[in-house]
């Protein structure tokens, strides 16, 4: 009877699940799997306190009421909520245009220039300016110089605060986004005839609109929730908003401000208005995210 | 031959002014709205070092090593905030960085089904949705009173050791690392997972193919082809972390006077800006807006390496 | 072989539509094809050939000042069309683009429905007629009306390779240039679509001037009526290869009895 008996005496082929590398392997996958549940551990319980804490105290009164007088109950955030909502809207109306020029420079006509890398350059260093600088800044160029009309603090002046944070954001996705668009098809419109303005407003535009969409959504949910350029531009007022050029209150302001006042009434103001807060920034992020899957299909 | 057409029916075939000063006032205008970048960055620059000039020359670079803050006396000295701007900033990324590299890993590397992968990616993309502010108050009302044990632990135990030396009251520098940890978290992770996902197919097979686990390619193979980028998005990381301003200020404590322990209040130079500079005048005001050129000094020379480290992984793909 | 300079083309009698003198172009520093001289005839079709990298391509994109959204791309020279010299300080290359047209090499569409993608150029040109109208007699001249008068409204996206490059010639010619030019047209294209596209072109040729690009000799030879040889060499103390034309005649003399060695090897595929 003879066997083949190989060479080399091989093991089997089977997963041998005590062998060493097997065992650090199985170790480093808990260690990574551990990690993760880490890291997405501050989130759930961040929305657990505060749909707990502040979505219980959500109401009519809430949204209609002005804020109380310190020591007294009840009350609501609607100065708060219009304030958000005026101060992003300024904040939108300057760096939405700006922007996207801005971009459509970088892209359509300065593609690699030097003053276009330069720009694009400056645009990187603007995005790492902490958001208190930006306050700082508007304080010192507006606010301290009174401007709008003899105003020290104005909504005006916190929505150019935030207009300077949206700023580098709505450029590099106005740029990205337009760069992505076949040079093909620029190419088409400007064969038969197109000028460059036609070309970039009529084609390459509208082609590169939903990642300038998503890219600005993005940016305007996070500028509404900054608080650092806004405290000493906006500032803050316990009453409705009397217009642009007055100071005026914002969510993230009166959370601030009444998260370290020593009173029950305000602390839950800062939680109910951290809930509506959070809702509609999670809401403008998961538009974005659904506007990209639109894009895909 | 080809028959002339007996009327032209383009009527703009020969361009009318209007149309070309369309097109390049069109052109000029988004060269102005560009330089928007550079006047903006260029006037913060200015306003702030203008600003800072009266406490450049009455202080110095002494500035930056004493920790007198005393508005009574005109004494002003960033030593504190700027030790607690690098200390918390730095130990915020020292845990963040395994954290955030780890999840990035699980992610990317097949580890998981896929569904499971997306969901903890959105996850922690959300987290860095969430605002600034809404941290700081659920850092003073629900973390702070969590951690309190712990931290009293650590003191108890450990309380010869310098950085624990004090009693643990409340906000300090501790649960201002934490917070700073939760904030930098998705960014460290959304860029080590983009890095990841780049390295090429080809390595992961080569690696695989020459009869590697899981985990030996990952060490040996794939984070040495990303390790730019991850590190490029650490410093990024890190220049958010020392910028960073509402969730610290709530949590920190802002105390001007200095102390080595972790569990003692601190302060940063972001903290103290939102802190005092609305309700300051005189040399304050100048002293507070030397810390914030520090600042700016700080994120500038981070942010410029970390595009740097970024460019030269581009090079190499 | 040597650069010898083209010899002037006295078989050439038609009145020329766009004439090329001494034309270089170069990308930054680099020399992409030097010193052509061309007539090219009006109511022809013009077709050029070459190995890759001789400058056809480039020299058909300086015809209409395409060149000009290439970063560091240059022209010396002069290229005369309508008696004007189209690279003149004066001249505006929106309105050259707008007399002188073309289709490209991948089919490029706008992303607009089949109808927007006729009538935007005409509408840019200031077009004065009824635009229902001009929309049909373009896809009827780009035979390519019995496959779309249904769908319209449909995106131009939605079409097969072959008739998306229908409809950009069509889009080209409904603005009624005096010249079209093709960079190789059909070279994304199955064998089918080539051939309603030659058809085609046999059409056109009625009405406008056509320049093609083309890699395919035998198309070269099936649609063209004159045709120039473009070749690259080596040059001392350059980078790379230059492009210059080597012979310039009637399509049926260059293949068959070419007075160039080098054309001679190319059209007989001993090139190379």
């Amino acid at each position: 009877m003879t066997t083949l008996t190989p060479a080399i005496k091989h093991s089997s082929l089977c997963l041998n699940p005590s062998l060493r590398r097997n065992r650090l392997d199985r170790l480093f996958t808990t260690i990574a799997g551990g990690f993760s549940l880490i890291a997405v551990l501050p989130l759930f319980l961040v929305l657990i306190y505060v749909i707990l804490q502040g979505g219980r105290l959500i109401s009519i009164n809430l949204f209609t009421q002005l804020p109380p007088a310190p020591g007294l109950d009840g009350g609501g955030i609607g100065n708060a909520l219009i304030g958000t909502f005026v101060v992003t809207l300024v904040a939108s109306l300057i760096a939405i245009p700006v922007g996207v020029g801005g971009g459509i420079f970088l892209a359509e006509y300065s593609k690699s220039g030097p003053f276009a890398q330069f720009i694009r350059l400056g645009n990187d260093i603007l995005a790492g300016v902490p958001s208190i600088i930006c306050g700082v800044f508007v304080y010192g160029a507006i606010v301290a110089t009174r401007v709008f009309f003899g105003q020290s603090y104005t909504a005006a002046a916190g929505g150019m605060a935030l207009a300077i944070l949206m700023l580098p954001t709505v450029i590099k996705t106005t740029d990205e986004g337009l760069r992505l668009v076949p040079k093909a098809l620029s190419m088409g419109a400007i064969g038969v005839g197109a000028s460059k303005f036609v070309t970039i407003t009529r084609i390459t535009l509208p082609s590169a609109f939903t990642p300038i969409a998503t890219g600005v959504v993005l940016g305007i949910a996070r500028a509404a929730g900054e608080t650092a350029p806004l405290i000493f531009t906006a500032l803050f007022s316990p009453f409705w908003p009397e217009g642009v050029f007055n100071p005026i209150a914002t969510m993230s302001v009166l959370i601030y401000n009444f998260a370290i006042m020593p009173f029950d009434a305000q602390n839950e103001l800062a939680w109910a208005a951290s809930f509506v807060l959070v809702v509609l920034i999670l809401g403008a992020n998961l538009l974005a995210r659904w506007l990209r899957r639109f894009a895909s299909m | 031959m080809r028959p002339e057409p007996p009327v032209d029916r383009f009527k703009l075939r020969r361009r009318p002014p209007s149309e070309r000063w369309i097109d390049s006032g069109f052109r000029s205008l988004t060269i102005l709205l560009a330089s928007t970048v550079a006047i903006v960055l260029v006037g913060i620059f200015l306003v702030v070092f203008q600003g800072a000039q009266d406490a450049i020359k009455a202080f110095g670079l002494t500035f930056l090593t004493t920790s007198s803050w005393n508005p009574v006396t005109g004494e002003y000295g960033a030593f504190t905030a700027i030790y607690g701007t690098l200390v918390s900033s730095l130990l915020a990324l020292l845990i963040a960085v395994p954290l955030g590299v780890g999840t990035a890993i699980f992610i990317t590397e097949n580890l998981i089904p896929t569904r499971w992968r997306d969901i903890i990616g959105v996850m922690v993309e959300l987290l860095a949705a969430i605002p600034s502010v809404v941290l700081g108050l659920w850092a003073i009302f629900v973390m702070e009173p969590i951690l309190r044990p712990f931290l009293n632990f650590l003191h108890a135990s450990l309380g010869w050791f310098p950085l624990f030396s004090t009693t643990p009251k409340g906000p300090g520098m501790a649960p201002a690392i934490l917070i700073l940890v939760v904030m930098i978290l998705p960014i460290i992770t959304a860029i080590s997972r983009d890095a990841l996902n780049q390295v090429p197919t080809a390595l992961r097979q080569g690696a695989y193919g020459v009869g590697s686990t899981r985990w030996i390619a990952i060490f040996n193979v794939i984070l040495p082809a990303a390790i730019s980028a991850i590190i490029g998005g650490v410093m990024l990381a890190l220049g958010r972390a020392m910028g960073e301003t509402m969730a610290v200020t709530m949590i920190i404590g802002n105390s001007t006077n200095f102390s080595w322990s972790l569990l003692a209040p601190g302060n940063t130079i972001s903290a103290m800006l939102a802190n005092q500079f609305g309700e300051s005048s005189g040399i304050q005001v100048s002293a507070l807006l030397y810390a914030a050129l520090i600042l700016m000094l700080l994120t500038f020379t981070v942010n410029i390496l970390a595009q740097w480290i970024v460019k030269k992984l581009s090079l190499r793909y | 072989m040597t650069m010898t300079m083209p010899r002037k083309t006295p078989a050439i009698t038609n009145q020329s539509c766009l004439s090329l003198e001494k034309v270089t172009i170069s990308y930054g520093s680099f020399e992409a094809v030097r010193d052509v001289y061309l007539e090219i005839p009006r109511g022809k079709v013009t077709a050029f050939i070459g190995p890759s990298g001789c400058g056809k391509s480039t020299v058909l994109r300086g015809l209409n000042r395409m060149n000009d959204l290439i970063e560091g791309c240059t022209l010396k020279g002069r290229v005369i069309f309508d008696g004007q010299d189209i690279y003149a300080p004066e001249v505006d290359p929106v309105e050259v683009r707008r007399r002188i047209g073309m289709v490209f090499q991948q089919p490029n569409p706008f992303p607009k429905s089949i109808y927007e993608n006729i009538a935007f150029g005409a509408r840019i040109n200031g077009f004065t007629g009824d635009m229902d109208e001009l929309v049909e007699s373009s896809l009827r001249k780009a035979f390519i009306w019995d496959e779309t008068k249904d769908k319209l409204k449909e995106s131009g996206n939605s079409l097969s390779g072959g008739q998306q490059q229908r409809l950009c010639i069509a889009r080209a010619i409904a603005i009624e240039p005096e010249v079209i030019l093709m960079d190789e047209p059909c070279s994304a294209l199955d064998p089918i679509s080539t051939l309603k596209i030659e058809e085609l072109m046999h059409e056109l040729k009625k009405t406008f001037s056509i320049v093609i690009v083309t890699h395919n000799m035998q198309q070269a030879v099936r649609v063209s009526d004159q045709t120039a040889f473009f070749n690259a060499e080596a040059v001392e103390g350059g980078t790379g290869k230059v492009g210059y034309l080597v012979e310039f005649d009637e399509t049926e003399r260059i293949f068959n009895s070419p007075l160039q060695q080098a054309t001679q090897d190319y059209v007989t595929g001993r090139f190379g």
